[in-house]
């Protein structure tokens, strides 16, 4: 017998107890980039029974340095990210049963792809994203395990995981129009990793029964700062997403950016809900170093990135020229916003 | 006086003209983002960024970022 799995048995808080529940796990992994790769792969060698893993994007020259499943021939392949995933993941361990899919995760389809799985691994690029996964996991009585990370600091957060815990909306009451992203300010690999070996570490300890006493905790690989905050107490009773009476603001539309194609024109139109309008003036200064052809004036910024032309209006609305494609739109929208 | 903080985890010297939280954020740059702080391990709510900083305080700062 081919013993897979014997030097985890032998760590005793997990064991063959831990090892079965490890292998009756269904794991949904939300994104297969940066971090997703790296917490697939982790958890594909750990042995879960099943791992589904949801991506929008295709491969591109600059993942390669930090998104660990790709290969060089995948990215000549134009592979989207989740065929080219589980093709990597099936080859490291067949006891694992995969499913890649290629998909935008939105309000409409995330109820549907969560259904079925135990937990969610965090592996998106964006906080709106990450919010949807924090309502639809609520919803659906799920832990979801955040991540996220930029430059050399990452952050993890487990949520669901521990009675009388704050939830993502709660934490975030304000949601940022605008956050840090690993295009406007870079990413280094060693911090994907540590980022993605703290959530899996948690949602193995979940998965085996341990007590958990989930923290916000954040680690600058560079500075070597690193923080872990208590926040129990900012669990809201009246927060739409986790109180007795939920809502689930993120699964419903007028939460969340809406699209239009525009007609005739090869362009997207983003418009953000009144509540988070993106701001001309810190926006032109964040991607001031990312973009090219950057014009600010009172009444728009306009730029040219990734061969697409981008104007942002002072109403809050966003024209994305050059694609009929809305999740391409958001994708490159993602990469100045986060 | 010269004031001498633990934030996240490491010793820092706070400069004479920071003398709140309010001010260590914008001094840090933070002043923009979403945030959750610390000071001697109970949260503090923005509308209490106004608190002083003092000698030997114990400081946590948390930002979001949208990548991974």
């Amino acid at each position: 017998m081919i013993k897979k799995y014997s030097r985890q048995e032998l760590f005793s808080p997990i064991g063959l107890t831990g090892q079965q529940r490890i292998r009756d796990a269904k794991v949904f992994v939300l994104g297969a980039g940066a971090l997703g790769s790296s917490g697939a792969e982790m958890l594909v060698r750990a042995g879960v029974g099943e791992l589904t893993i949801v991506d929008r994007d295709i491969l591109e020259w600059t993942n390669l340095h930090r998104q660990q499943l790709y290969s060089e021939q995948d990215v000549v392949d134009q592979l989207p990210k989740a065929i080219a995933a589980e093709k990597r993941l099936r080859a490291i361990n067949s006891d694992v049963k995969i499913r890649g899919i290629v998909a935008d995760v939105t309000p409409e389809n995330v109820l549907e792809l969560f259904e079925g799985h135990q937990f969610v691994l965090d592996g998106t690029d964006n906080i709106e994203t990450r919010l949807l996964a924090n309502d639809a996991a609520l919803q659906l009585h799920i832990p979801f395990f955040m991540g996220a990370c930029v430059g050399s600091y990452g952050l993890t957060f487990p949520i669901g995981v521990a009675e009388g815990q704050p939830c993502l909306h709660c934490l975030l009451e304000v949601l940022p129009p605008q956050s840090l992203t690993c295009d406007t300010v870079g990413v280094i690999s060693p911090i994907v990793v540590t980022t993605a070996a703290r959530q899996v570490a948690e949602l193995l300890k979940h998965i085996t029964g341990a007590e958990m006493q989930p923290r916000l905790e954040s680690v600058d690989l560079w500075s070597g700062e690193r923080a872990a905050i208590d926040v129990h107490s900012m669990k809201k009773s009246s927060c739409p997403s986790c109180s007795e009476k939920p809502t689930y603001p993120f699964l419903s539309a007028s939460e969340v950016v809406r699209t239009a194609v525009l007609c005739g024109r090869d362009t997207v139109q983003l418009t953000w809900p009144k509540n988070r309008q993106v701001e001309l003036a810190p926006f032109a200064d964040s991607i001031r170093g990312t973009v090219t052809n950057l014009v600010h004036n009172p009444y728009l910024v306009s730029c040219e990135y990734h061969d697409h032309r981008l104007v942002l209006f002072r109403d809050g609305r966003m024209l994305v020229h050059g694609t009929k494609d809305v999740s391409q739109a958001r994708k490159i929208v993602a990469g100045l916003l986060g | 006086m010269e004031k001498t903080i633990d934030l996240n985890g490491k010793s820092y010297a706070v400069i004479p003209e920071v003398e709140t939280v309010q001010q260590l954020l914008e001094h840090l740059e933070l002043g923009d983002r979403i945030l959750i702080v610390e000071k001697n391990k109970e949260i503090l709510q923005k509308e209490h960024y106004d608190a002083p900083i003092m000698d030997r305080d114990q400081i946590e700062i948390i930002h979001f970022v949208g990548g991974g």
